[in-house]
């Protein structure tokens, strides 16, 4: 059957890892290049890059990075930050990325979707989505998850995928960095409410985190992590090591 | 040399790189000639069954393609290149592929239980079907690679090396003599995926 996939995030800024990355035998490591690869050695199913630079020097060092990843790390690779385009598709498309995720641009233009699933196909669109609680309703954020569009969440997310998005990334502002846990409930409502593969994002601290999200809400894909990898707090694969003895299947 | 069949339809730098990694002397290529002198041909492929069989057909590189197969030189399909290998595709209408192997391209919709999301995307264990096909030299039963698909190849088990089981058992891989194709990216399946495309490699 289908694994349930384990997929690191690395935040790039002028082409180095964001907060750097501190484990065992890798100390301070700030090249993107050599995380990837030593992910990809330890058991990592995919790899997001989410470029948060804003300087066009920086974007060029992006694709550099990217394509030097590509080069060495035969893994799908998913690229998210600055999207507004098709020509941005077409750009890291190029480079070796397999699937672009889209956020704020597609909230200013949902026809982002259409044109670039029409394109490329509906495999290769990722709708990210940043949602928290207002007044007890899902609402989706953009700019980072700085501001509050007003528009819910889960109905957001459906019209994406009937656009054409082929994946979702759901990331809960509301559990995102306090580490006790994925956001099951706002999970479970988008899961409810799309036949397209779903990645959690937001809480994780621990390897039982993973084993909760996937025990109690198995029709969720993946579980997608940043600062819980590069700090060594939780390893690829003790993680799918304890997955799979917790009856998960996992590509080990 | 293993020429990369460069017909206009997807990305092909993923692929050449992960040759290149291997060490195999890989040149993308839209000439017929260079098919012609390789020893060994990849047809990769994405995206939809009508457009990529007409630019193929408008590229005239689907007789090259089919020439160079029938002269015995190894052809390796890959995801969509590898459904092209079959006789018919019924992937938004009805299409005729290169008709190497006799088979058809039919939904997983309708085959797969209905509560299994489509496409299908992510790593899944090969199961050998066959003994000692040379594509998987070496490789072990269960061995994890990526797919992305939502239509499959439905032929005679004969021509079917390995499936995977996603709800029902799907084509992972097929053969019939110098002719192969693979349902998941090699290309995006690690090691295990370079492995694959290395025991091909060798074959030319």
């Amino acid at each position: 059957m289908i694994t349930k996939r384990i997929i690191p995030c690395l935040d790039v800024k002028d082409g180095r890892v964001v907060k750097g990355v501190n484990f065992g035998g890798l100390n301070d490591v700030s090249s993107p290049v050599e995380l990837a690869e030593y992910y990809n050695k330890s058991g990592a199913d995919e790899l997001v890059f989410y470029d948060i630079t804003a300087s066009a020097e920086g974007r060029k060092l992006f694709i550099d990075i990217l394509t030097e990843t590509a080069s060495k790390v035969f893994i799908p690779l998913t690229v998210g930050g600055g999207i507004n385009t098709v020509a941005d598709f077409d750009r890291v498309l190029k480079c070796g990325a397999d699937k672009v995720s889209v956020n704020s641009g597609a909230i200013r233009n949902p026809n982002l979707i259409d044109e670039a699933a029409k394109r490329y196909g509906d495999q290769c669109v990722v709708i990210s989505a940043d949602v928290k609680r207002v007044d007890g309703v899902f609402r989706v954020f953009a700019k980072g998850g700085r501001e509050n569009t007003g528009m819910e969440a889960v109905g957001w997310i459906k019209s994406c995928v009937e656009r054409g998005a082929g994946e979702v990334v759901l990331n809960s502002i509301d559990t995102d960095g306090v580490k006790r846990g994925f956001d099951l409930e706002m999970l479970a409502a988008v899961c409810d409410a799309v036949n397209v593969p779903v990645i959690a994002s937001g809480g994780a601290g621990k390897k039982d985190d993973f084993i909760t999200l996937f025990r109690t809400l198995p029709k969720v894909d993946a579980g997608l992590a940043a600062s819980i990898f590069h700090f060594g707090e939780v390893d690829i694969k003790d993680l799918k090591t304890a997955l799979r003895n917790a009856g998960i299947e996992v590509r080990l | 040399m293993v020429a990369i069949v460069d017909y206009g339809v997807g990305n092909l730098f993923s692929l050449k790189c992960s040759l290149d990694y291997i060490g195999a002397k890989a040149a993308v290529t839209s000439d017929e000639a260079d098919l012609d002198a390789a020893d060994a041909v990849i047809l990769p492929g994405v995206g939809a069954f009508r457009d990529a069989a007409a630019k193929l057909r408008g590229s005239g590189l689907d007789k090259a393609v089919v020439k160079n197969a029938r002269s015995g030189k190894p052809l390796l399909g890959i995801c969509l290149g590898m459904q092209m290998l079959f006789e018919k595709s019924y992937e938004y209408g009805i299409y005729d592929g290169l008709g190497l192997i006799p088979g058809e391209i039919v939904p997983l919709a309708g085959y797969v239980p209905a509560e299994l999301k489509i496409p299908q995307i992510g790593w899944n264990a090969l199961r050998f079907t066959q003994e000692d096909c040379p594509l998987f030299k070496y490789n072990k039963n269960g061995d994890h690679v990526y797919f992305v698909h939502s239509y499959y190849a439905k032929c005679d088990g004969a021509y079917i090396v390995a499936d995977t089981e996603y709800g029902a058992p799907v084509t992972a891989a097929v053969a019939k003599d110098n002719v192969f194709g693979c349902q998941f990216h090699p290309e995006k399946s690690g090691e295990v995926g370079l492995s694959i495309l290395k025991a091909f490699c060798e074959m030319g």
